[in-house]
């Protein structure tokens, strides 16, 4: 028997800040409503009973950026639509994610040689966190998508972490 | 009206308009000069025997080996008699416009089919043809500051937008994030 043990009235949890919070934020991921294409018929597909992306705490689908965690970026993005996508990102609160949904958002799809008006990558424009293959990806994938987010989320810290290389590129 | 009876119709009353006639194939078609193709179009919509009243299609045609761009009008006549039956009595046509491809120019028919003006919007947009007394000749589907016209057969794919980089070949980009 430690020292800390015997010490607290019955009710009391203790537990890590970082567990805590990222419990709170992985189980409460609202996305943003951002269908472009035939992906965002799967999207809705997964809001809807069958596949229940609320069993994930992800089911409020939000209109507006300010309230929304999540970009789930399901279609095709073209340069005209490049800009507005930017500035929605850039409108989101932190902590914010990412999701590519699809062939023609992780890099140009069936648009990537003769689309000349397509991004080639939605990371071109944000950064993104997940990217979830498929033309368009099954429901099960976006699901499945979502939980690697979950496990992503649930590995961040608040402490201070170490400047590797790598993440120096990617800030620069 | 068949075909071939619309055809005779416009070559006699426009005989210095009409530069070709093609009547036989599943797709009969008259080519007007563009300098009297605002007359041609006002005659096709308001005379009671054709009384084509709608415009079904323009389709923008690059002609690149010879140095010409063309469009195509699809039109349509719909007469509503019955209210229990919706369309009777309709015949279709087809006219050609062709223009020098180094200075596009038709003239706009937005004011005799109001379905004109979107459809000139997206050939001026795509294929550059301007059209003189458009009400609004502005890009519709290209954002504004683009630059060349994407369906054009020697058109070259921009590398770059806005700082978003692009490419023609398969090699990736570098993402910067």
């Amino acid at each position: 028997m430690s020292w800390i043990e015997n010490r607290f009235e019955e009710g009391l949890i203790v537990t890590s800040l970082d567990w805590a919070i990222n419990w709170g934020r992985s189980s409460s991921i609202w996305p943003m409503t951002f269908g472009l294409a035939c992906c965002a018929i799967e999207m809705m597909a997964v809001g809807a009973s069958r596949f229940d992306i609320d069993r994930f705490g992800a089911g409020a689908f939000r209109a507006s950026p300010r309230q929304s965690d999540l970009m789930i970026v399901a279609g095709t993005v073209t340069y005209k639509m490049a800009s507005r996508l930017k500035r929605l990102y850039n409108q989101m609160a932190e902590p914010k994610y990412v999701m590519a949904m699809g062939a023609c958002t992780i890099g140009g799809g069936p648009y990537f040689k003769h689309g000349y008006h397509v991004v080639k990558g939605v990371d071109l424009v944000v950064p993104v966190d997940i990217y979830i293959p498929g033309c368009p990806p099954r429901p099960e994938a976006l699901l499945e998508g979502l939980m690697r987010l979950q496990d992503k989320i649930r590995h961040q810290t608040r402490a201070k972490t170490v400047m590797t290389k790598a993440k120096e590129v990617a800030l620069s | 009206m068949a075909p071939e009876e619309i055809c005779k119709l416009l070559t006699t009353e426009f005989t210095d308009a009409i530069v070709k006639t093609v009547v036989e194939g599943a797709h009969p078609y008259v080519q007007v000069s563009p300098d009297r193709w605002p007359d041609v179009a006002r005659f096709l919509c308001d005379d009671s025997r054709l009384g084509m009243n709608l415009l079904r299609s323009i389709s923008a045609l690059d002609l690149l080996s010879d140095d010409r761009l063309a469009c195509v009008y699809d039109l349509m006549r719909i007469v509503v008699d019955r209210p229990d039956v919706l369309i009777t009595e309709t015949h279709e046509f087809a006219i050609r416009v062709e223009t020098d491809r180094n200075e596009p120019v038709i003239p706009s028919v937005a004011d005799v089919w109001p379905a004109a003006d979107w459809h000139e919007r997206e050939a001026y947009d795509l294929m550059g043809i301007r059209f003189t007394d458009h009400p609004d000749l502005r890009r519709i589907l290209c954002p504004d500051d683009w630059e060349g016209y994407p369906l054009r057969k020697d058109y070259e794919f921009p590398l770059e937008y806005h700082g978003i980089p692009a490419t023609t070949e398969y090699e990736l980009p570098n993402p910067r994030h």
